[in-house]
Formats: structure tokens, C-alpha cells, sequence
């Protein structure tokens, strides 16, 4: 293998080109992405970026990595249009054909437009630095802010606001925020929380439209009510970006769109991988695919799709407990293992009502995930529950 | 190798310590503790792996 293509030029791709050099492999390798920036971290966009506590740069990797000796070919700004596996070339949008001997797909994922809104300015997702600093820009003339779907970015766009002494107003579909993802007896505690910082919430509501004559000047909900506003921050989710990938024979899941991987993060095409946000995979040899769009994951799979690119299908399966955290306000939240908002809950030290809790969720007698806030020692205790598969009896045991 | 931390990147999100349990400590006071910061060749690996794996990039591996 002389020419490795790395295809999404962030963490899982830079992670991956870093592991091909640390495993030896010396021949070229070129990292293309479709922003003008070369690879940054993005779980500040939302918090130190927005709040104007970090300037820009302090996001670019190459800031506290080194990465002159990578000897990285760095094609940033241009898109990639097609994959032709027939002839091992990715195409890109500019008519030029890049070969290749391996590629690594890390293409992550776009956030969803809201369609009511095309078209206006004062309208953005949070997804990419120019997103970041767009709404940035925009906070600087104290917009009435409006913030579509109370997921974490769009509670964490809320917590910077208000630290900024900014209006929110927040409007989402489910009867709670984080309801689907954290289950109603954390939901309510997320909601508290926002609530004590003034965040105004519409909840069980959909936009109807959006009005404003070029710029948005209000958001109409199904039930009538009209908010006006001079931002609107629109956070409903993601949806892998494989669209380059239509018609390559390369397989992608047909629910999703994200690409199928083994679980080695190989394709069904040879010596082609993927990595982060854009994979579906059947982690820890389960029968059903999954997503992990978390930091930790694309590092590991980065590294891990790295690995198999180079050592072939002998090497090891890629198993990942899933981590994430969310900064709003003075709380840290950390969540670890599998955590679905319809599995039972328990709290197992602290309380919701405070700051400071350890929650458990289960699946029959195991423990499968852990959701905290501002208790990161016990948070590794439970993590390391959950990686023992500990049965609810002995969780509870390990925090009496 | 020295390992450098730097306190006022960090979050304690511990991930650290079960890279490289040898090297580094979460204690119940919610800071993060570097139990040896020059670690032996045979742990150098695990020490990567905690930097690579630290969500704020507070932990670097300078060479002495």
C-alpha cells in the first residue's frame, strides 16, 4: 500500500492519519476536507467559543499537536464529490480524480436543516467553526434568541447564551428536553436546571413557520404562539454525510445513511474503512448496528480503522464503550456505556435535585449505562461497573 | 519522557486514569492526581494512549 486517502478532515480522519504514521506506514498519505480550516476540536464550538472565552485558534489542533511530521498532503476546502471504486479514485468537487490503495472514510455527519427557515439570514445550525463563529458574531448585537431542539447542543448554545446575559427561548417536539436520550426522571432535572438560569421552553411544540423578510424576525409554533427573534439556532439532529458515496457500491445502511462496517471498520468494498460519526457497526459483536457520535469514538475509530487499513482482516474487532460529556452552566454531565432514555433509572448517590448525582440504567438485572453530574470519581466508578457487567445488586453495593 | 499536565485544561474526565491507572489518579475530591509523571519505558504506552484519549488535551508527553 504506497497512497492512503483519508476522506473528512476531523478528529476521526486526523486521528487516523496520526495512527498510519505511528504504525509505520510511510507512503503518502492526503487528508481532504470539505472546510477551509485544517482539523479543530468541536466540542467547544458550543461553550468556550460561543461564551467568547477562547478565541478561535485555541481550537485548531495543530496548536498543541505536532504535525509537521506527519508529512500530511492537505487538500482543505474541497469537497469530495464521488468515490469510484471500480478505478480506486475519489473524485473531487473541483473535476479532480485523487487514487488511491486504501481509503478511510471519515466524512462525520451534517446537521439538519429546518426547512421552514431556508433561505433567511440570523439562521444557524452549530456544526462547524463558521457556524460557531457566525452565531458568535451574532450574540455580539444581543439577539432574542430562539434555539430549535432541546438536545445538547441546543442546551448548550442555551447555557452559553445566558451566560452571556442573553434571552432564550427554546422550543422542542418532546414533552421534556433530553427526554428520548436521558429518560423523563433526568429530563426533569435538565429542565430545573435551565429554568433556574431563565431559559424560556416551549415543549411538546413544532415550528409551524418562520417568518421575516430576509432576516428571521419570528418563529410561528403549531399552537399559535410567535416568538420574536433576531437569532435562530437550529440544533435537530445529524445525518451521516455520505451523500458523495450514492451509487459508489459502497454499502450504507438505508435507515441512516451511515456507512456498514464490520466490526473491524471494514466496508464491504477491500481496503476501504471508516471511521466516526458516518459508521454503523455492530459493536461488542451485537446483532444490531450502531451509531457512537461522540469524541472518544471518533478517536478510537480512527485509530482503530487506521489499523485495520494496514493490518488487514485479522485484526483485532473494535469494541467501544460510549462516552460523552455536556458542560451547561456549573454542571459537567458525563454519561458512559449504553444509555436509552426507556430504560430504568436509578440514582445511586446524590440527588436530581441537587447539583451532584450518580444515576444508573439497567436492562434487566445489568447495568448498562451511567449518567452523572459534577461526580467525576464516582462516574468512573460506575463506568468500570459497567464494563464488568455488574449486576444492579453489586452496582448498588459499590455506593451504599 | 515526561508527563505534563496541564491543570488548567483539565475537567477530570478520568478517562486518564484508565488508560494508564498506573499513572494517573481520580480521587474522590473530583481533581485528577499524576502518580508518577516519569514513567518507565513499559508504560509508555499507556501514557500515549492517555493523551490521545484526553477529551481537552491537557495531558503532553515531553521528551527529556
Amino acid at each position: 500500500m504506497q497512497r492512503v486517502v483519508v476522506v473528512g478532515a476531523s478528529l476521526a480522519g486526523l486521528r487516523a492519519a496520526q495512527a498510519l504514521r505511528k504504525r509505520g506506514f510511510a507512503g503518502n498519505i492526503t487528508l481532504i476536507g470539505e472546510e477551509p480550516h485544517a482539523p479543530y476540536d468541536r466540542p467547544p464550538l458550543s461553550k468556550q467559543l460561543l461564551s467568547g472565552e477562547w478565541p478561535a485558534d485555541k481550537l485548531f489542533f495543530h496548536q498543541r499537536e505536532k504535525h509537521d511530521a506527519l508529512e500530511l498532503e492537505q487538500r482543505f476546502g474541497v469537497r469530495a464529490r464521488s468515490l469510484s471504486a471500480a478505478t480506486n479514485e475519489v473524485e473531487l468537487e473541483n473535476g479532480e480524480r485523487v487514487p488511491y490503495d486504501g481509503l478511510i472514510i471519515a466524512t462525520g455527519a451534517r446537521a439538519r436543516q429546518l426547512m421552514a427557515a431556508e433561505g433567511l439570514a440570523g439562521v444557524h445550525c452549530l456544526r462547524t467553526l463558521d457556524d460557531g463563529l457566525a452565531i458568535r458574531a451574532a450574540l455580539e448585537q444581543r439577539p432574542r434568541v430562539v434555539i430549535v431542539g432541546a438536545g445538547f447542543i441546543g442546551l448548550e448554545v442555551a447555557a452559553s447564551c445566558r451566560k452571556l446575559g442573553i434571552a432564550v427561548t427554546v422550543v422542542e417536539p418532546q414533552a421534556l428536553p433530553l427526554l428520548g436520550p436521558l429518560g423523563a426522571a433526568a429530563a426533569r432535572s435538565v429542565l430545573e436546571l435551565h429554568h433556574a438560569h431563565s431559559v424560556a421552553f416551549h415543549l411538546g411544540r413544532t415550528v409551524a413557520a418562520v417568518h421575516g423578510g430576509g432576516r428571521v424576525e419570528r418563529v410561528l409554533l403549531d399552537d399559535g404562539s410567535a416568538l420574536e427573534c433576531d437569532l435562530l439556532v437550529v440544533g435537530i439532529g445529524v445525518d451521516p454525510e455520505t451523500r458523495w458515496l450514492a451509487g459508489s457500491g459502497l454499502e450504507l445502511e438505508a435507515r441512516s445513511g451511515g456507512v456498514i462496517c464490520d466490526r473491524t471498520l471494514a466496508t464491504n468494498v477491500p481496503n476501504i474503512v471508516a471511521a466516526g460519526d458516518v459508521v454503523r457497526w455492530p459493536n461488542g459483536g451485537q446483532s444490531e448496528l450502531v451509531s457512537v457520535p461522540h469524541w472518544s469514538n471518533a478517536v478510537e475509530q480512527g485509530n482503530a480503522a487506521a489499523t485495520r487499513l494496514l493490518e488487514g482482516p485479522g485484526t483485532a474487532p473494535f469494541t467501544h464503550m460510549p462516552y460523552f460529556w455536556s458542560d451547561q452552566y456549573d454542571r459537567k454531565l458525563q454519561s458512559a456505556g449504553s444509555v436509552r432514555g426507556s430504560d430504568p433509572f436509578e440514582v445511586v448517590q446524590g440527588s436530581l435535585a441537587g447539583a451532584s448525582f450518580v444515576g444508573l440504567y439497567s436492562r434487566g438485572d445489568r447495568v448498562t449505562g451511567v449518567l452523572s453530574s459534577n461526580a467525576p470519581a464516582a462516574f468512573l466508578r460506575a463506568r468500570k461497573l459497567i464494563a464488568a457487567s455488574a449486576s444492579l445488586t453489586e452496582a448498588r453495593a459499590a455506593f451504599q | 519522557m515526561k508527563i505534563v499536565v496541564d491543570f488548567d485544561l483539565c475537567q477530570s474526565h478520568g478517562l486518564c486514569t484508565e488508560a494508564a491507572p498506573e499513572l494517573f489518579e481520580l480521587r474522590d475530591d473530583g481533581f485528577l492526581y499524576v502518580l508518577n509523571d516519569t514513567p518507565a519505558p513499559e508504560l509508555v504506552r499507556k501514557a500515549e494512549k492517555a493523551a490521545l484519549e484526553c477529551p481537552v488535551g491537557a495531558i503532553t508527553l515531553k521528551d527529556e
